[in-house]
């Protein structure tokens, strides 16, 4: 994959995609490059075509807390300016670097999922470029609208194989003036997995309720923030400490965060889908395969991450969970997707074939 | 297949009793919440199981007759609207609450059951948050077609954020399951296009949902001003500390007067606007913010504060009431459910003063002030002659100015048919023919709920282009999508 081309404008990038999708050449889209090696290895003929420069914050509407931006805006530059109004897009996936078009089309997410939601939840409008040239949007700039069909979802985590997203409309949230993180350490699986439930199933109001384990040992952290957030992280910490858990508390916590967010990525990170009450069970499967783990705990998404890469740790994952492989040596063969029912894999290959008809977009 | 026969093989289905032709039965499935439209369908057909509801697509499909699926019939949009030609697929017999999960905080529900339902079935610790005001009738399965929302939306999110998984029968009479009570499945997020797509798409029979922890504290006030600008200028205020209610709800002095006509709630007539604040969350920070919000309220003429239960209900009730009280004002009423940005709203409701004025026509207020999405009720006379029609073109130009504004056409009642005439407002050619390529991938027939929400009918045709396999799937070594 060689030709790079970094078209300036969406219309120049609509149309170098239209081109590519007439000449029935394979086209890989690209953002900030740091999440490359998720998809499956693209053809040798397979073009670049980079969103870099796509780069204008559009709009930031701070007074309706929504803000417009091309695809090939990074996001820490984003949050830059939303920071100046105490404002920001709720999206905290670990790539320094990576650009708010990757972030959408990948679907990465950090410890900001648990009380925010994903890229799927904040992008309340999109416009996409699509392989016959097409250059559509969807949805709008206000955070309500149920006008059309939700497009943007569609395209949020489908990697860049529908079309490439061009522009998207986002929905920002204040950023709380204060926080406060309980930490409670375990010495065992049962122990998290009990730690994690007690402060998941009660009524606080965590922003940010995760879980860190490896060797055998491992700690669950509850994040509050707002206005009067030590009330709440004491509250947290008298649940984990009724669960048998020693547990501190931490205002100044941005370090500790930062570290879970780093541990989604590795020589081999595999994401694994399940609901929070089998954390034990995962746990297990971690220890057993040598890794260590961060995990949303009530969301049940867990990031393993491997310091050997095999396939064989996949595909034992596989056999409980729905595990999809993000980092990973390009010389490991492997499917990072893994197994899809067959009816719904017929009915995605439906959907790209309407969306990509050159069927370019790799 | 004639008609005939389609009946006769739906009645095999389900039972003799639960097929509906008599002319008398089927005018009660005529329209939905919104009156103003009434199409009688061929039959009305009431299956009781998901496998009866995947039998009647099947009859359907093999007939080439569209259908319509329905549940409890209180939309707004006239998304439930029956085609005359077609079979009105009615799910309020599929009410059955299948799983509750308060560890995994996951419930599955068959469509027919009721929202309130869901968050009976999990109370007292956890709670299904999207909340429409109808929320004691409507149907999870309308509420998944519509991607509702409701009071609590600004702070919790709509239907769509709450949905993990969905059993689907599309239009061709086949079974999916997209998505779990997992989050996150791997490849495209169908689920996220499935709702709100207004019955368009097939059948949800399962649907997943998401319930979560029910807040510690809830502190309501009701703050009362001279106008509607006023108390715009407190929502932005409250917004730019920072600060996320759990509802902020405002009313103008129409849907006041009406509203207090109806519930005796004690709300003072004579208000140009009432701004119902609610904070909930734990108690410690519902108590830092509340002080804070009553301080932000310091131009009221008064401020209330609920000091129990029943007093939150009965400030809640005059909100809740505001359409149904309209009939105090006017006969009939039309009303929109559209967006704009939140600080154009003293701009917005201008126009809509002079517009009302135009028409000789009184137009109500009431909006969920968070998220900007404004419920203008055009009250109007159908008995006076021409009222009617003057009132549906003031409909139209509200929603226009809010288009304008940068805002959208509905924020929850959903298109339907009745704003479908709307739509090229907001989307061009290019974006209505890309909706179109995603109800082609589920229904290329057109069989499921045609026409709505498309200003105009097309078909879909073959798969324009040749479709390429990657190398990598060839050599099956990877998937597409």
């Amino acid at each position: 994959m060689h030709v790079a081309q970094a078209p300036a404008t969406r219309d120049e990038l609509c149309s170098a995609l239209a081109a590519v999708g007439e000449a029935g050449t394979p086209v890989r889209f690209r953002g900030g490059g740091t999440k490359l090696g998720w998809a499956p290895a693209a053809p040798p003929e397979a073009i670049e075509l980079s969103t870099a420069g796509l780069t204008q914050v559009v709009e930031h509407n701070a007074g309706d807390l929504t803000a417009v931006l091309e695809a090939g805006v990074p996001l820490a530059e984003a949050q830059a300016l939303f920071a100046k109004e105490d404002q920001r897009l709720a999206l905290d996936p670990p790539d320094s670097g990576a650009t708010i078009g990757g972030v959408v089309a990948s679907g990465d997410t950090g410890p900001l999922r648990g009380r925010y939601g994903g890229p799927r939840d904040l992008v309340v409008g999109m416009r996409v470029a699509l392989s016959d040239g097409t250059l559509a949007k969807s949805g709008g700039k206000v955070i309500k609208n149920v006008a059309g069909y939700d497009i943007a979802k569609l395209f949020a985590g489908s990697f860049g194989t529908l079309g490439a997203i061009v522009e998207v409309s986002v929905r920002l949230h204040p950023v709380a003036p204060d926080t406060a993180t309980a930490v409670g350490q375990a010495r065992d699986a049962g122990e998290l997995a009990r730690g994690a439930a007690a402060v998941g199933g009660s009524p606080l109001e965590h922003h940010g309720l995760d879980v860190r384990w490896h060797g055998g040992r491992g700690a669950v952290l509850a994040r509050f923030a707002g206005a009067a957030p030590r009330p709440q992280a004491e509250a947290a910490a008298r649940l984990l400490e009724a669960e048998g858990l020693p547990t501190e508390i931490l205002d100044d916590d941005g370090s500790l965060w930062d570290e879970q967010r780093a541990a989604q990525r590795g020589p081999l990170v595999v994401k694994v889908s399940g609901l929070p009450t089998r954390l034990p069970e995962l746990l297990r499967a971690a220890d057993e395969l040598g890794g260590s783990l961060v995990g949303r705990a009530a969301l049940g998404l867990s990031w393993l991450r491997l310091e050997e890469p095999s396939a064989a740790a996949v595909e034992r994952l596989r056999r409980d969970f729905i595990a999809v492989v993000l980092d990973r040596p390009a010389d490991l063969e492997v499917d990072p997707v893994g197994p899809v029912d067959p009816g719904v894999r017929s009915l995605m290959q439906r959907v790209k074939e309407r969306f990509d008809p050159a069927g370019v977009c790799v | 297949m004639t008609n005939g026969s389609l009946v006769e093989r739906l009645r095999e289905v389900v039972g003799s009793e639960h097929v509906v032709t008599h002319e008398r039965q089927l005018a009660t499935y005529a329209s939905d919440g919104l009156l103003q439209y009434a199409v009688t369908p061929v039959a009305v057909v009431l299956p009781g199981t998901a496998e009866e509801v995947t039998a009647v697509v099947r009859a359907c499909h093999a007939a080439d007759v569209p259908w319509v699926a329905r549940g409890a019939g209180s939309g707004l949009s006239g998304g439930a609207l029956p085609v005359e030609e077609g079979v009105l697929i009615a799910l309020s017999r599929l009410r059955r609450i299948l799983e509750v999960d308060i560890p995994n905080g996951r419930v599955l529900v068959e469509p027919g059951v009721t929202n309130i339902a869901v968050s009976q079935a999990v109370a007292p610790t956890h709670f299904f948050p999207p909340d429409p005001s109808s929320q004691i009738v409507c149907t999870i399965g309308g509420n998944v077609a519509e991607n509702s929302g409701g009071a609590h939306c600004f702070k919790y999110g709509f239907t769509t954020n709450y949905v993990s998984g969905l059993d689907v029968v599309l239009p061709d009479g086949s079974e999916v399951s997209l998505g779990g009570p997992e989050l996150d499945h791997p490849g495209y997020d169908l689920v996220g296009a499935f709702v709100g797509s207004e019955g368009t798409l097939g059948i949800a029979t399962r649907i997943w949902l998401r319930v979560i922890p029910k807040p510690e504290d809830v502190r309501t006030l009701v703050a009362f001003f001279g106008s509607t600008v006023q108390a715009g200028e407190v929502v932005s205020r409250i917004v730019s500390e920072g600060i996320v209610p759990g509802a902020i709800e405002m009313m103008d002095n129409l849907s006041i007067r009406a509203a207090e006509g109806a519930t005796n709630a004690g709300y003072p007539v004579e208000a140009g606007a009432a701004l119902v604040v609610e904070l909930d969350g734990s108690e410690a920070e519902c108590e830092a913010r509340f002080e804070h919000v009553i301080e932000l309220c310091g131009d009221a003429d008064s401020v209330r504060v609920a000091q129990d239960e029943e007093e939150r209900e009965l400030i809640w009730r005059a909100r809740k009431a505001a359409f149904a009280a309209m009939g105090r004002i006017a006969p009939n009423y039309y009303v929109q459910d559209s967006v704009i940005p939140r600080t154009r709203l003293a701009e917005v409701l201008g126009q809509i003063e002079e517009l009302a004025a135009e028409h000789e026509l009184q137009v109500a207020n009431v909006f969920h002030a968070g998220d900007g999405n404004l419920h203008p009720l055009v009250c109007y006379d159908g008995a006076n002659p021409g009222e009617a029609e003057r009132a549906e073109e003031l409909a139209g130009l509200i929603v226009k100015v809010c288009v304008d504004a940068g805002g959208s056409i509905t924020g929850e009642h959903g298109v339907g048919v009745d704003k479908k005439r709307y739509m090229p407002a907001m989307f061009d050619e290019a974006d209505l023919s890309t909706f179109q390529r995603l109800r082609c991938a589920f229904d290329p027939d057109g069989h499921a709920n045609p026409g709505k929400v498309m200003p105009t009918p097309r078909l879909c045709g073959e798969v324009p282009g040749p479709y390429r396999r990657h190398p990598l799937e060839q050599a099956g070594l990877a998937e597409r999508f």
